[in-house]
């Protein structure tokens, strides 16, 4: 009896072993995972620190190989080309995301949510190609219009799936409450149901723009880049990944100071966007 | 669900109390924002306006605007030539430098002003071109070898030698062949790591023309063009990215235009010419290289040049016209522009082309440059 | 349901209506904008259809001076990057997923790194790309000279650990979510007749989520597939077949940004353009299937 008393006290203690190890090993693998965030966010600040000052936010960039120059025209131009982009695709992800949370049974909503997911996989660097032949060939030139174009393409798909989720959220009861007090239907959307739900739709449209500000392929032969501060939408524009990625592969010691610059810069934008979308999350909230 | 009861009317009162604190709510919301938006908009527009109030119906032709891609190559030359322009008279020139593969198809495409390249087009792509285009030289330049070393040695080769690196067949630095060549250098035992571009480049047509006249075996694989199949290597973008890798990977070789290795202290090579003589990259070399019978349309290689102390890999690099400027929606005004930009950088622009390396252009290439220039028109006026 | 009932009176009519046909003109732009899509990369890519056929996906000589293009060299980079990048990342998604979705499902410690796991999906590709080129390319350069390979630094293992990371994200917002809706009866089933923890999560959780886990990974695999940015300056740009993890590479997607605007040549771009349609077709997929295995798994 000892025996076999002992040999199950040996294996419930094995077991108890290989489970806390394994708590061990999943608490390491997860700090490991983050760790490269951590990396890159010290580095970047390290670097980029250094390099911004008055004049990298206000000066244009010098010709090759002088010194000095900022990032202001990037600055103006990623700003300003996703403006755009959120002007073009704000109204037509919110509209869409209506129809898909009003209709679910209907060929089209099938069809179209089929379409939603797929625009949402493609590659930016396919949208940039589509833009190209579709906008800039056409146009006879690059503009930061066809950029705006192919960052409300890549913007569209998360603002619809979230318009979408947030809406169905809503319970059935406000939305029927409405059109029994004869409140006409797309007053019913537009003045209480979308306001209600608003929390969640201006969250999803805060993180795709974060997602979409620091997009550089599909910019590549669309707004092309320039080295001149410029608010003509329909020239060429610079904008920060751009410069990123140019300076990045350059061989010139302060082309690359201005990159860390940049990157810092963007990646302060995005992590402002991020906080201000957690903000109105929590606060703007309607709790049913 | 809708009830009569009590509770149904609270709930549908305090339903539609909370959507007008909403409502409220969203509408202060919109306030701020919408203004905000409205003024970038009309901002962003006002800049789209300009260009109309100037008299010019399309919006990407901009007599106050022009747009210029291709090589690299001359980039650093560009660069400057364009800020004083802009300087001087007021004419922004955005030019971006996504090699001469890219400056070509461009101009065909119509999507910039002029395009830049120091490979000439071959007749096969001018037959393809939507319309005749003009090449006007605007500086010479010299395509050099250079290598990450300890110590940074400035090294010696022969055009065979060279080839056998290229193709892959020297695979080491103390490779007797180079040893032999380079007696007071000590060579490490390290790999040799080939870095060429990874995009259409007007550079390694240059380079490639040049490998062609001088190994046979280069000329039948991989041959001369602005994108080869490399038997060997690493590619990198632009010659910013070739020389950027070469300066970070020990062991690495690669080839790019003198200017790049002066900005960045990066050892040139000296190359034996046709003459026998090891020659440097230098102005003098380049220029001494031009020293032929200039072709009229100014499509012409320099490469292996026959002047005794001439650099070997040196070339001109162009700029790309079409010979009839009136097509698309474009403007007599922008036309004219982009000529007397032309003009420019082949005249008053040359003095910055000796400051930062490059040769200025020959007189003989000049006379031809300038005769070109006058054929070009708008419709059946000339523009000079 | 949008209703069916409007009201006579003429002016709210007329903006019921235009409201109605309003949202299903958008839907049906949706769907047009996609058919758009696929149509101009399709049309686009028929010169080099027609000109290389199959031939382009076994050709291994991208030629352009020859006008020979087979895209075999991409093809394999691109497959070879993504499934080490999947090979590298699963484990440490499976880790925080059951970090986030068994151990730590609330309180500080989990809203802190369920934001840095957010956080690693925000940071651009470029961003990625850049600090790859300074930050990792001279520790795998080191590792290279002590294993005596050529000391690139950038090639296939250095953009497929940058991929790992950045593909990371995805796979676990979507693990973590189905681990954390395992049925409390089943676990609590197996804790009341002995088991551990780790048993739990090895036996039961794991088995009831391995099709959810299964298209987290599939759509981290759509999205390392077309990462163009951080792989364009990371993988060295060769025309070749890499032999190594070591070596030199290229995918599609980079050759595409590195090339496209520079393509003379009709086969030329079309050759780039099919490769386009072929991502995108591939993306699709993978996306589709990835979607499915989650429908059937939440219904």
């Amino acid at each position: 009896m000892n025996d076999s008393k002992s040999e199950i006290e040996k294996q419930i203690a094995h077991r108890n072993r290989k489970n806390k190890r394994f708590k061990g090993v999943i608490i390491a693998a997860t700090i490991i995972s983050t760790l490269p965030l951590l990396f890159i966010l010290f580095y970047i600040f390290r670097q980029g620190i250094s390099a911004i000052n008055w004049q990298f936010l206000t000066h244009l960039p010098k010709p090759v190989g002088e010194a000095g120059g900022g990032v202001s025209n990037a600055l103006v131009g990623s700003i300003l080309i996703l403006l755009v982009s959120c002007i073009i695709a704000i109204p037509v992800g919110i509209v869409i995301g209506i129809y898909l949370s009003e209709e679910t049974k209907s060929r089209l909503a099938y069809y179209c949510r089929l379409a939603v997911d797929v625009l949402q996989g493609i590659p930016s660097i396919v949208i940039g190609i589509i833009i190209y032949e579709w906008i800039v060939r056409p146009m006879g030139g690059f503009s930061a219009f066809s950029g705006s174009v192919a960052l409300a393409l890549i913007m569209l798909p998360s603002i619809i799936k979230s318009t979408e989720e947030t809406l169905k959220l809503l319970p059935e009861s406000l939305k029927e409450a409405s059109l029994a007090l004869g409140v006409p239907y797309y007053k019913t959307m537009l003045k209480i149901i979308v306001p209600t739900g608003l929390s969640g739709i201006l969250t999803g449209v805060i993180l795709s723009i974060s997602r979409v500000i620091g997009e550089t392929a599909p910019l590549l032969f669309t707004a092309f880049g320039s080295p001149f501060m410029t608010t003509d939408i329909f020239k060429p524009m610079s904008s920060l990944s751009l410069i990123i990625f140019n300076y990045a592969t350059s061989p010139y010691e302060d082309w690359h100071q201005l990159a860390w610059g940049a990157s810092m810069l963007l990646i302060l934008m995005i992590l402002i966007l991020n906080i201000i979308s957690k903000i109105v999350q929590s606060k703007w909230k309607v709790q049913f | 669900m809708i009830t009569t009861s009590k509770a149904g009317s609270h709930f549908i009162s305090y339903s539609i109390n909370k959507t007008k604190q909403l409502t409220t709510k969203m509408m202060k919301f919109k306030k701020s924002i919408l203004p905000l938006l409205i003024t970038a908009f009309a901002l962003a527009s006002c800049g789209g306006n300009n260009s109309q109030k100037e008299g010019n119906q399309d919006s990407d032709e901009n007599s106050n605007g022009i747009l210029g891609a291709g090589a690299t190559f001359p980039y650093p030359f560009y660069s400057k030539v364009f800020d004083i322009y802009n300087k001087e008279k007021g004419i922004k020139v955005n030019y971006q430098s996504i090699g001469s593969g890219g400056g070509i198809k461009q101009l065909q495409n119509k999507t910039v002003d002029f395009g830049a390249s120091d490979a000439p087009m071959s007749d096969e792509e001018l037959s393809k071109s939507p319309a005749p285009i003009v090449h006007i030289p605007t500086c010479l330049g010299a395509v050099i070898i250079t290598c990450n070393l300890p110590g940074d040695p400035v090294l010696k080769f022969t055009p065979e030698v060279l080839a056998n690196i290229f193709l892959g067949k020297v695979k080491k630095w103390n490779d007797p062949n180079i040893a032999s060549l380079n007696p007071n250098v000590k060579l490490p035992d390290l790999a040799i790591s080939i870095i060429h571009r990874s995009d259409g480049s007007g550079t390694t047509y240059i380079f490639s023309d040049y490998l062609s006249k001088v190994s046979a075996e280069w000329n039948a694989k991989p041959g001369k063009g602005k994108s080869l199949n490399w038997p060997a290597g690493l590619g990198a973008k632009g010659n910013e990215g070739v020389s950027g890798l070469i300066k970070q990977t020990p062991g690495s070789i690669g080839y790019v235009e003198l200017v790049y290795a002066l900005q960045n202290k990066m050892p040139a090579a000296q190359l034996k010419n046709k003459a026998g003589n090891f020659v440097a990259a230098t102005l003098q070399s380049s220029s001494a290289a031009a020293n032929i019978d200039l072709p009229a349309d100014m499509r012409v290689s320099l490469t292996n040049t026959d002047d005794a102390d001439g650099y070997p890999i040196c070339s001109f690099t162009y700029l790309l016209l079409y010979k009839d400027q009136k097509y698309n929606n474009r403007t007599e005004a922008s036309a004219k522009a982009t000529v007397d930009l032309v003009n420019y950088v082949i005249h008053d622009g040359q003095k910055y082309a000796e400051l930062l390396g490059y040769a200025p252009l020959p007189d003989a290439a000049v006379k031809k440059a300038e005769a070109i220039l006058k054929s070009v028109t708008y419709g059946d006026k000339t523009l000079q | 349901m949008i209703p069916a009932i409007t009201f006579k009176n003429n002016g709210i009519n007329f903006k019921e209506k235009a409201f109605k046909k309003t949202l299903t003109l958008s839907a049906i732009v949706a769907v047009i904008i996609l058919i758009a899509i696929f149509f101009t990369l399709l049309v686009n890519s028929f010169p080099s259809l027609k000109a290389l056929g199959a031939g382009f996906f076994y050709d291994k000589t991208w030629d352009p001076v020859a006008d020979e293009y087979g895209a075999l060299p991409f093809l394999v980079g691109t497959l070879l990057t993504s499934f080490l990048a999947l090979l590298i990342s699963t484990p440490f998604s499976i880790a925080v997923s059951i970090f986030l979705g068994e151990y730590y499902k609330k309180g500080i410690v989990a809203e802190t790194f369920k934001n840095v796991i957010d956080l690693l999906a925000g940071i651009p590709s470029v961003i990625y790309g850049f600090w790859g080129l300074f930050v990792l390319v001279p520790i795998v350069r080191i590792i290279e000279i002590k294993l005596n390979v050529p000391p690139y630094g950038v090639g296939i293992i250095t953009s497929s650990i940058i991929l790992a990371i950045m593909i990371l994200p995805f796979s676990v917002s979507l693990s973590r979510q189905v681990i954390s809706m395992v049925p409390d009866h089943l676990k609590e089933a197996a804790y009341s007749l002995g088991a551990t923890r780790f048993e739990v999560i090895t036996k039961i959780i794991i088995p009831y989520t391995k099709s959810g886990l299964f298209a987290g990974l599939l759509l981290a695999l759509g999205r390392a597939l077309g990462e163009t940015m951080a792989v364009t300056m990371l993988i060295g740009n060769t025309h070749s077949i890499p032999t190594g993890i070591f070596s030199p590479g290229n995918t599609m997607a980079s050759v595409i940004a590195n090339e496209f605007s520079e393509a003379t040549g009709k086969i030329y771009t079309s050759a780039l353009i099919e490769m386009g349609l072929f991502l995108f077709v591939v993306a699709t997929v993978i996306n589709i299937i990835g979607k499915q295995i989650i429908k059937r798994f939440t219904l």
